[in-house]
């Protein structure tokens, strides 16, 4: 049964992309959103424009709209960027794994910016204060003081769009990755057999989302050690 | 771009729209249709009945759409009981593909949301209800449904603007809806991003629309919220 008709290890490697793929854009992803949330909370006008910008735009469109238009879009885009920044006019090709991590990243990003800007504004002001007071630099105040907590804060919210975001890179399959949904389509193209495949393939997606959310379980646990709770 | 490919491109997409709504007003007319039985049996004490949601619950948001999609559309032709059975002809059109694997899905989706709202209704009016002798399915239909359906609606709003979302897959099952449309064009005046924006315009404005609909239906749903009429004598 393992075997799946000779596409088990297909299947295996395809679950290896899919998984590849979702790490890449979370990296992209958490650094857009920490950005994006930087802009919005910036004291200059233009930067929270672009960052209130950034995530009203991007969570109004289809994912896969998004994950089109960088496909495809991708490679003009660079083109007209390096024609007129360097002067560069050759041809430039863009793999299906970029741009789908870009795209996933660049979506991630969008929310994960409204999550870290609540997260940033609901810590009190005075520990930032105290951080100064102690003689720390603005830079030290921030990764010592002010993004541990944010972790712990935005961590149930950055969970749901790690879920969701695992589930977007199925979207990539039409674009020509060859990850989990790709490799299934090829084997329904030989087996003649959608039902089974695609079954196999929403099993995978229930295993993977299923131990994700064990593992944001942990985490959220860990982040939240010395926390007072009430006593219920 | 030039102005004549922008306009000739709008008609077409604006065709790709009205495929989109439909398959959205469907999808979460039937959605909200299925999701308020399962919300009653997820709330339910006796665990094997409240067993079937919670494993319809935990598929349909563990898997990708797209997966769904394609276990309906291509998956079910597989079996020979379902090809030679009087809803093949359903089943065997996209269209009907994606707005049953669309209602199904969000269902999933909006029963959590009612599951929720069910369970915010105050104990104190279930009890008052009680006390003046209605009976269970009274109380469910004159007190607890109505009062989560109020308590619901921003919840439900937000799922009918991700649902409208997400219909953008419907593209990747032939259908020419609002992506799908935009797809063709891209392919033939070879300006994917700017075709790609136009499109993603129009959601934009379905977007605005949809969310001034549900901000209007709460308003009319809550008239205790309404501002008080000031009376100048």
């Amino acid at each position: 049964m393992i075997d799946l008709q000779g596409f088990g290890a297909l299947l295996f490697a395809g679950t290896q992309v899919t998984l590849q793929l979702t790490l890449a854009a979370l990296v992209v992803g958490l650094i857009l959103g920490l950005l994006g949330a930087t802009a919005k909370l910036s004291e200059h006008a233009p930067l929270r424009l672009v960052g209130n910008g950034y995530s009203t735009l991007v969570r109004g469109l289809p994912e896969f709209l998004v994950v089109l238009t960088f496909y495809f879009g991708a490679t003009d885009i660079l083109m007209a960027l390096a024609s007129t920044l360097f002067g560069y006019d050759a041809y430039i090709e863009v793999s299906a794994f970029a741009a789908g991590t870009t795209a996933l990243g660049f979506i991630f990003g969008a929310y994960a910016s409204e999550l870290f800007r609540g997260a940033i504004i609901s810590i009190h002001g005075g520990q930032a204060e105290a951080a100064r007071a102690l003689g720390m630099s603005k830079r030290q105040t921030f990764f010592r003081i002010t993004l541990p907590q944010v972790w712990r804060i935005a961590l149930p919210g950055l969970g749901n769009l790690f879920m969701i975001l695992m589930k977007d890179t199925a979207l990539i399959s039409v674009v020509g990755l060859e990850e989990l949904m790709r490799v299934t389509a090829f084997a329904v193209g030989r087996t003649k057999e959608p039902f089974t495949f695609y079954l196999t393939a929403a099993v995978i997606y229930l295993l993977l989302t299923s131990i994700a959310s064990l593992g944001l379980r942990y985490l959220e646990k860990r982040a939240a050690l010395g926390v007072r709770e009430a006593l219920s | 771009m030039t102005w004549e490919a922008f306009l000739e491109m709008l008609p077409k997409l604006a065709s790709g729209a009205v495929l989109t709504l439909e398959l959205l007003l469907l999808s979460a007319c039937i959605g909200l249709l299925l999701a308020v039985p399962l919300a009653l049996a997820r709330v339910s004490k006796r665990w094997w009945l409240s067993l079937m949601p919670r494993t319809y619950i935990f598929f349909f948001r563990g898997t990708p759409l797209l997966v769904q999609l394609f276990l309906v559309y291509y998956g079910l032709g597989q079996f020979e009981a379902v090809r030679e059975s009087f809803v093949w002809p359903v089943l065997r059109d996209a269209f009907w593909c994606a707005a049953i694997t669309f209602s199904l899905h969000t269902a999933a989706y909006i029963s959590e949301i009612l599951r929720g709202a069910i369970q915010a209704v105050p104990v104190g009016e279930i009890e008052a209800a009680r006390a003046i002798g209605m009976r269970p399915h009274q109380v469910y239909i004159s007190i607890i449904l109505p009062r989560a359906f109020r308590m619901a609606l921003p919840a439900y709003g937000n799922e009918i603007i991700l649902m409208l979302k997400a219909s953008a897959l419907a593209s990747t099952i032939t259908l020419m809806d609002l992506t799908g449309t935009a797809k063709t064009i891209s392919s033939i005046n070879y300006m994917p991003v700017e075709t790609f924006v136009t499109a993603g315009a129009f959601y934009l404005a379905i977007t605005y629309v949809l969310t001034h609909f549900i901000r209007f239906l709460e308003r009319h749903l809550h008239p205790d919220r309404k501002e008080p009429v000031m009376i100048v004598g």
